[in-house]
């Protein structure tokens, strides 16, 4: 079998990828990827073609060879023909792509976490920093394992009570009225939220619901109440601790600089 | 009528301060008793000083980088008794000369710029550094007047005086560090006011203990110091009043300063690489003579090479100064990966994606003027796809909501894709990154094997031990990733991305050792035909300092940007009509209008080298730059 040119290559691999990523990694690997990352993604593969046909002049005259034999060469004017008609076709198609699509509005523009305030509060006292501040029942993990279990207890019932509509039975985000809240529920189980922030973060978040989050980066749109107008903050420094328990997860913590 | 370069500086440097003068008098308008700020006339005082700044640094960044690597070709002319190396070297402190008037003229209008609009905050950072301020004029003479002697005295300083002349570089380079070290101090003071309680003055402990009793009169001396350890941070200022409590010494030697003194200083070989490397491909494009072109062939590969030594380590510095940021305030750090900045950090995995794929796209490049290195141009396509990959790992954004529509979301049931999302994490990234940076040493290992035949006996143990050490290497800082998913945070910044550094650094270092020792005795089988390089190549340099220059631009945003609506973090409210953070849209814009001003400056100071050697051949002298560059690398 006569082996395909540098240009039909370069071409199957910038289909291939495509369809591996919408249908294959987006469809039966996992869930659809947003468009905008397939476009980055597709620009690096067109990258890396360039870049492979430009390093050697050889090959950049191999891959522009059918091209010019396209253009030019009588018995490709069939071809030419083809392309005549499908070139502006193809545009058409992708714009009536562009103007027929359903009203789809675009996400959230916030950003990807809240900034915490210096301080830690909870209703108007003063807590700490929020770098210094830390659990005041974490030390029973070590200390006193019996009064830590009765605390993560404490901290699944307060949960279960309070928190698991939204989050889940499973602290995956998938509770029952999750479907119907934008941004959807924070999801416990990924491996990036719980380990990227200290227990204090969370506290914050937990006390002052959606209406605490700062000024800047907005609009956030959560829907998460001012928890410390019902909870103590016993209760949430509990709740705080049954989510690492649960999840496995540890939280942020910092070790000595330099 | 004939007009010398010196007298055309001149000249040039009257207008612009003429220019200058005119561009401000207007302010001068103002009510000047007792004024926080005063307005720059036309684009405001933040985007006044943000490009005398950031044109200051660039420059600033070039003259420190520059005769770093210029001392080391030196000394290697020197010892291999090869002119070229000499000369070239020569041809790169000539470079430096040019800008070196620019980057303090542009120092001065930074001066003029922040104590006209800045008076308070200056006067708080003068009384607290004013005699590092005496110190770094002191060092300013120095670096002058020894880059003076340095340059001028090149040629009369051959021979027997070569030791001395060496001697000079190498204070040249102290000179410079130091200057940067200082002003260092002042800038990263602003962002972390704060150290750490061991390293701090005994002073500043005593002071800093006699605030917790007041504010807390339950407390006593033994009580105040629980949980005190030699690595709680403390700040240095009184908590209440704000004023400075510290010894100057705890100021300079605040938390985050160590950590910007060494990112900056490998950052400025890799940008001093990067222009002469530029600067040699325009050389190479507008040349006319085979020998022209062999030599700024020959430049444009050093310059390169060293962008790329400096840029290999750069990722783990920058790394460890986003690291130092979170030690110092978590707020701040995830401000900076996680909230407001973290686009910029997208933007940055891209850039530095075009600087990885266009450092091998050239070494690639130069394997096609090196005859009988064909047969490593197999590996390439498995090289680019692996290349490819981790680029697109690094640039993956945690969290997709900014560019997904509504239904996009809900498909995947969040802001983070459940599978890609992972890319987001830095434990992906930092894996992406250094199989990336083993990749570029591979291309180097191979460009350097070009057209050699190694003797040694051994050669194909040899080839095998370094292909099992690369490819357990890599398998290794795989594992260390995914393991990376599962730890605590702290064990993963602290000891697995570490680990990870050191396996590609060690592979590196012992996989360079023995290739030496395998190709010490090796035959040519095929000269590099220096000059013939294609145009594309040349492109792709230029390229590179562009983007080196644009992301040094960016992460100077991000760098001052942290610390948001203060002039000194947590010390001094920015209350002035600017104290918000720029849109990132707005600060790319800024940055690329910094980046076209930079290049036009450069080239405009380069062109009047050319110039100027154009005259001296037309008087019959002979060109310095015909230089052919043959032989090995």
């Amino acid at each position: 079998m006569k082996r395909p040119s540098l240009f039909t290559i370069c071409l199957i691999i910038l289909v291939g990828s495509w369809i591996f990523l919408k249908f294959v990694v987006g469809g039966i690997i996992s869930v659809p990827i947003p468009g905008s990352v397939i476009a980055m993604y597709m620009g690096l593969i067109i990258i890396a073609i360039l870049v492979h046909i430009s390093v050697e002049d050889s090959l950049f005259r191999e891959f522009r060879r059918p091209i010019l034999e396209t253009l030019v060469e009588d018995k490709r004017r069939l071809h030419r023909r083809v392309l005549v008609v499908l070139i502006p076709l193809l545009l058409l198609g992708y714009t009536y792509s562009i103007i027929a699509q359903r009203a789809n509005p675009p996400g959230s523009p916030r950003d990807a976490h809240p900034s915490p305030p210096l301080e830690l509060t909870y209703k108007d006292e003063v807590i700490g920093t929020m770098q210094d501040v830390v659990n005041p029942f974490r030390h029973y993990e070590k200390d006193d394992p019996e009064a830590f279990k009765a605390h993560v207890e404490n901290g699944k019932r307060v949960y279960h009570q309070n928190c698991f509509y939204c989050h889940g039975d499973h602290l995956d985000g998938q509770g029952h009225f999750a479907p119907y809240l934008q941004p959807l529920p924070a999801n416990f189980q990924d491996p990036g939220i719980i380990p990227n922030f200290q227990e204090s973060f969370f506290f914050w978040r937990i006390a002052k619901g959606g209406p605490g989050l700062p000024a800047a980066g907005t609009p956030w749109d959560s829907a998460m109440p001012i928890w410390e107008n019902t909870l103590t903050k016993d209760e949430i420094w509990d709740v705080i601790l049954f989510l690492s328990d649960y999840t496995g997860y540890q939280f942020r913590t910092f070790g000595e600089a330099h | 009528m004939k007009i010398s370069k010196k007298r055309l500086y001149l000249i040039l440097g009257c207008v612009l301060v003429f220019y200058a003068v005119l561009a401000i008098a207007p302010a001068f308008a103002q009510d000047v008793t007792e004024a926080e700020y005063r307005a720059f006339p036309k684009i405001g005082s933040r985007n006044a000083a943000w490009i005398a700044a950031q044109l200051h640094l660039l420059f600033g960044s070039f003259i420190l980088g520059v005769p770093m690597f210029a001392v080391i070709i030196e000394f290697i002319g020197w010892k291999t008794k090869d002119e070229r190396y000499d000369r070239m070297a020569q041809e790169f402190i000539k470079l430096c000369m040019g800008a070196f008037s620019t980057t303090a003229l542009l120092g001065g209008v930074l001066v003029f710029i922040l104590i006209w609009c800045y008076p308070k905050v200056m006067s708080k950072l003068s009384g607290i550094f004013g005699p590092t301020m005496i110190f770094y004029v002191v060092l300013f003479f120095g670096e002058t007047f020894t880059l003076y002697l340095y340059s001028y005295g090149w040629d009369k300083m051959q021979g027997r005086h070569k030791g001395w002349h060496l001697f000079l570089g190498v204070l040249l380079n102290v000179w410079g560090t130091a200057i940067m070290f200082v002003s260092n101090s002042w800038l990263s003071y602003q962002t972390s006011p704060a150290t750490q309680y061991g390293v701090l003055s005994e002073g500043r402990r005593k002071s800093w203990i006699e605030e917790k009793l007041a504010a807390d009169p339950s407390l006593t001396p033994e009580t105040a110091m629980e949980g005190v350890t030699s690595h709680t941070m403390v700040p240095l200022h009184n908590e209440t009043t704000g004023e400075f409590m510290g010894t100057l010494w705890d100021a300079v030697n605040n938390f985050t300063w160590m950590p910007v003194n060494i990112h900056r200083l490998v950052g400025n070989i890799a940008f001093g690489g990067s222009i002469v490397a530029a600067y040699a491909a325009f050389r190479f494009l507008v040349a006319k003579t085979k020998e022209d072109k062999a030599h700024y062939d020959w430049m444009g590969y050093t310059g390169n090479f060293i962008a790329l030594c400096g840029l290999i380590p750069l990722p783990f510095l920058g790394y460890w100064l986003g690291r130092e940021i979170y030690m110092f305030n978590n707020t701040m750090g995830i401000n900076m990966m996680g909230s407001l900045f973290s686009w910029l950090f997208i933007i940055q995995a891209v850039m530095i994606g075009v600087l990885f794929i266009g450092a091998n796209y050239y070494l690639w490049s130069g394997m096609g003027r090196i005859q009988g290195a064909e047969i490593y141009a197999r590996y390439r396509p498995y090289m680019i796809t692996v290349i490819i990959i981790c680029v697109a790992i690094w640039m993956t954004p945690r969290t997709l909501s900014k560019i997904s529509t509504a239904s996009e979301l809900s498909a995947m049931g969040g802001a983070n894709h459940p599978h890609l999302g992972l890319f987001g994490l830095m434990t992906a990234k930092n894996t992406a990154v250094n199989i990336i940076i083993l990749t570029t040493f591979l291309s180097f290992l191979f460009y350097r094997r070009s057209g050699k035949t190694p003797t040694a006996s051994w050669q194909k143990v040899g080839n095998i031990a370094i292909s099992s050490i690369l490819f357990f290497a890599t398998i290794s800082i795989v594992v260390i990733g995914i393991v990376g998913f599962t730890v605590p945070t702290d064990l993963r910044v602290n000891v697995l991305t570490p680990y990870q550094v050191l396996v590609a650094l060690a592979v590196m270092a012992v996989v360079t050792v023995v290739d030496i020792f395998m190709y010490r005795k090796a035959t040519t089988s095929g000269t590099i035909n220096w000059g013939e390089m294609t145009d594309r190549s040349q492109y792709v340099l230029i390229l590179i300092a562009i983007t080196f220059t644009s992301l040094m631009g960016l992460m100077g945003y991000a760098r001052s940007g942290l610390r948001e609506a203060w002039h000194i973090f947590g010390v001094m409210q920015d209350t002035s009509a600017d104290a918000f953070t720029p849109l990132l849209s707005e600060a790319v814009n800024m940055v690329a209008i910094i980046m076209v001003a930079f290049f036009a400056l450069v080239g405009f100071i380069f062109w009047l080298g050319l110039w100027g050697e154009k005259k001296k051949q037309a008087s019959g002298a002979p060109a310095e730059a015909a230089v052919a560059a043959e032989g090995d690398d």
